[in-house]
């Protein structure tokens, strides 16, 4: 990998956006063999309103802590999407959900787009997993941690009657990536 | 056997190290971006046996930390920005009737209510010069997340062995960002407990000056009864009119820092040999620096870094050792120039270039390095 | 005569305060007539009948004449920052709960500038016992008007008389959760020992108003002959004791104050709250 790996989750605040960039970031750092700096910025209302998390990955100590150029956005609200799109790399990855974003960017990056929220409600009956679906989604896109490693640490902060909610949540996210990837 | 290694936030570090070091006191009062030591400790203290209150304000919430150190307990308090305005006159007293305490201040952005939940490093002079009078200050400064743990121990070991207030200022990013920490095992790192007086207890001062820091007593506790008071005091600790004693208390407690700058004093420096471009930060800052100075060295500019741990006493000589190198001083922080003042001050006839920013962003690499170029 | 003499002849011995004073702090600060004195020694004399010892005792205070009782007295003692006496104490009660910590205070300290932690405390229930030396007049700064100066009075900040309404520190204390709530004199001093005693074996926050008279400041500017004058104008003209209340009729007790345990009741003290919440979290 390159010395430095972004990745940025954004939606409105309450989508669990802060809590999926922790789950990947220790999905690198303590379930997998690499180091990982998470950090982020809300407003002072803790639901509604733009949010973000975003999480380093590398080999190597990480100084700055935010993004610099990032290899993988998710967005899960048109807000949200405008607003942090920017940087983007040109080979990066855009993951929308197709329910609230609309109006997709321009730009060289690649596109991928999922109703997330929809399949947590229909399939699992459970809007909450949405942000477990787009993890399963982002680690099968990405490859930048192992589903072995996202498993552990999602399930590590799950409580037990949710075990098998959110395993399946993950699952329905690693099989529509590849889908996903198929397709394009 | 492998270390336990957790990923944690910055003020989650922050409790784990006090913890660590001993502390059994907390008092405090609800302010963001700090909130998360005080609810964290309100969990953890009770399992020790420690005591946490949370007070009315923040002006009580220091002084019940002071009391509470006097009751022989290792003490802690944490604001941010307007709360610590408010334990101005708290530090105060803790630095005249020298009272260990340790003061946690997670810099957010001002002045007044300012930018609650934004990033900020414009409380640096105010460690310094928020009080009144002229008093002893050592503030140290942590970049990362396992940094906010040994440094939070570290203040804790440098107020019970100095017998005074310690701050650890950190900005909201590396309070609320995550890194994997390993939490060291008993043994790993130093703890520091403060003396404890020896003598009858008919014959004990609590300022006494032929200590260099004379060893402090606990209330109700061997039966050492003794006075503290904020008022200018004798060697017993009670108020003086003695020109003489009323001088040399003043020097004394400035002297306990001068006296000691090597065990106090902590940098880390990188590439520093050659560096004709010094970059010097701290907090968070010093993060974006360190990528900003990487990138400049590859393109083969002779930049180096500079970045205090110790803040507060400031690192005055080595920055004088530095400008004899140096061609220019680069200092980014989040305020209007702050840091820069003192680099200036032990840089004479140096430019010093300010980077600075108080827009609730971080100065991002991209910024400093842009800097280093116009210099090489 | 020798305390043993004077037993003999079945007179009272002279109360020896001298194992409760510092050496070598005398004299005190407070003025000629001052009140504050007859406060310290009933103050020590009850705490002689319940039989504590120095150790035993922390004494804290603010700042202001009432808050130089510290310095005089051979206790655990600290003298603190104006207004902020009572949230040190809680920190030292907090971190050794063994100790029984008394708090001097005055009108200004206690009710202006310490009016938020005075409330808070008593609200907590705490264990201290709070000694409020009521003079209506900021004393060491020079006579200024306080929360309890009565309207129209004369300070050196109120030159055509106090107009702010004034504080019931009383009704205040019982309003704000303290569990015992009483008002003494530096006139009745009897009263006074016995009402600092009952407080202090109270267990819970005790707040003790003692109404004093600073004839320096407040009683020059006020047309006060002299302290003694005070003393009866004020405290004793001025007072009625609780006992005597359904006794009197309506118009003797016009503009007087009460005087005696206001109010007494049990409530769970805050540090043996604390100790469950140790038990609960170590469960």
């Amino acid at each position: 990998m390159a010395d430095r790996y972004e990745l940025r989750f954004s939606g409105s605040g309450g989508q669990g956006m802060i809590l999926a960039g922790i789950i990947m970031a220790e999905a690198a750092s303590i379930y997998g063999d690499k180091n990982a700096v998470q950090s982020q910025s809300y407003g002072p209302e803790s639901r509604g309103g733009a949010s973000k998390a975003e999480v380093v990955i590398s080999d190597d100590a990480i100084d700055y802590p935010k993004a610099t150029a990032i290899d993988c956005m998710l967005a899960m609200t048109q807000e949200a999407c405008t607003k942090y799109h920017d940087d983007i790399k040109d080979d990066g990855i855009l993951l929308v959900d197709t329910e609230l974003v609309h109006e997709l960017p321009k730009g060289k990056f690649k596109i991928y787009e999922f109703p997330i929220i929809e399949t947590a409600r229909e399939e699992l009956g459970k809007v909450i997993v949405a942000n477990i679906i787009s993890l399963g989604l982002m680690t099968a896109l990405t490859k930048i941690v192992s589903e072995k490693a996202i498993t552990d640490a999602v399930l590590s902060r799950v409580p037990k009657p949710f075990l098998e909610l959110n395993e399946k949540a993950l699952k329905i996210g690693f099989e529509r990536a590849k889908e996903l990837k198929e397709k394009k | 056997m492998a270390k336990v290694k957790r990923f944690m936030q910055g003020n989650e570090a922050c409790a784990e190290g006090a913890l660590y070091a001993g502390c059994n006191f907390f008092a405090g009062y609800p302010i963001t971006p700090s909130t998360e030591i005080a609810e964290i400790l309100g969990y953890q203290l009770p399992k020790i046996g420690g005591k946490w209150i949370q007070m009315e304000d923040e002006i009580a919430s220091i002084a019940a930390t002071i009391g509470g150190s006097l009751g022989g307990c290792k003490a802690l308090t944490a604001t941010s920005g307007p709360g610590l305005s408010l334990k101005q006159e708290g530090l105060g007293y803790a630095a005249m009737a020298e009272i260990p305490c340790v003061i946690i201040n997670v810099m957010r952005g001002g002045p007044s209510t300012g930018y609650p939940t934004g990033p900020s490093q414009s409380d640096m002079m105010t460690a310094k010069w928020g009080t009144h009078g002229d008093h002893p200050v050592i503030a140290l400064t942590p970049s990362t997340v396992p940094e906010i743990l040994t440094e939070t121990v570290r203040a804790f070991n440098l107020a019970e062995k100095y017998r005074m207030p310690v701050f650890v200022f950190y900005d909201e990013i590396v309070g609320h960002m995550r890194e994997p920490v390993e939490i060291p095992e008993p043994g790993d790192l130093e703890i520091v407990d403060r003396a404890k007086p020896t003598c009858k207890p008919e014959d004990y001062k609590p300022y006494d000056s032929n200590f260099e820091i004379a060893p402090l007593a606990a209330y109700g506790k061997d039966g050492y009864r003794f006075h503290v008071t904020g008022l200018n005091h004798g060697d017993d600790g009670f108020p003086t009119n003695d020109s003489k004693r009323i001088d040399q208390g003043c020097r004394s407690i400035m002297a306990k820092i001068e006296n000691n700058l090597d065990d106090i004093l902590k940098n880390e420096t990188v590439d520093m040999d050659d560096a004709e471009i010094v970059l010097f930060a701290y907090g968070s800052t010093a993060r974006s620096a360190s990528f900003a100075q990487r990138k400049a060295r590859e393109k083969g500019i002779k930049a180096g870094l500079f970045r205090p741990l110790t803040m507060w006493p400031f690192p005055e000589k080595a920055i004088r050792e530095a400008a004899k190198k140096a061609k220019v001083f680069i200092v980014p922080e989040m305020n209007l120039g702050q840091m820069s003042l003192e680099v200036e001050r032990c840089a004479p006839g140096i430019e010093v270039k300010g980077i600075n920013r108080v827009d609730g962003e971080p100065i991002n690499p991209a910024q400093i390095l842009e800097c280093i170029e116009k210099y090489k | 005569m020798t305390a043993e003499a004077a037993k003999k002849q079945k007179l009272s011995v002279p109360f020896d305060y001298s194992k409760y004073l510092r050496g070598g702090k005398l004299p005190h600060i407070w003025c000629p007539g001052c009140g504050h004195g007859i406060i310290l020694k009933a103050l020590l004399r009850a705490i002689d009948k319940i039989g504590l010892t120095n150790d035993e005792i922390c004494m804290v205070s603010g700042i202001g004449c009432s808050s130089r009782t510290p310095g005089y007295v051979d206790f655990n003692t600290m003298h603190t920052l104006h207004g902020r006496a009572l949230s040190y104490a809680t920190g030292i009660k907090m971190a050794n709960p063994d100790l029984n910590l008394i708090v001097t205070t005055g009108d200004g300290d206690a009710l202006a500038i310490g009016g938020n932690h005075f409330i808070h405390t008593c609200r907590r229930n705490i264990d201290m016992t709070i000694l409020v030396y009521s003079n209506s007049i900021y004393g060491m700064t020079g006579g200024q008007f306080s929360p309890t100066t009565p309207e129209g009075s004369k300070t050196s900040t109120s030159p055509y008389g106090a107009m702010e309404p004034n504080f019931d520190c009383c009704e205040l204390a019982k309003a704000s959760g303290a569990t015992f709530v009483a008002r003494a004199t530096s006139y009745h001093v009897a009263e006074l020992e016995r009402t600092i005693k009952a407080a202090i074996e109270h267990k819970g926050t005790s707040v003790v108003e003692i109404l004093d008279q600073c004839p320096i400041y407040f009683g020059r500017q006020n047309k006060y002959k002299s302290a003694s004058h005070m003393m009866e104008m004020i405290e004793k003209d001025g007072t009625v004791s609780v006992k005597q209340v359904d006794k009197l009729p309506p118009e003797k007790l016009e503009g007087k104050l009460l005087r005696g345990i206001l109010h007494q009741v049990e409530g769970e003290e805050y540090c043996d709250k604390y100790a469950k919440i140790i038990e609960k979290a170590q469960d």
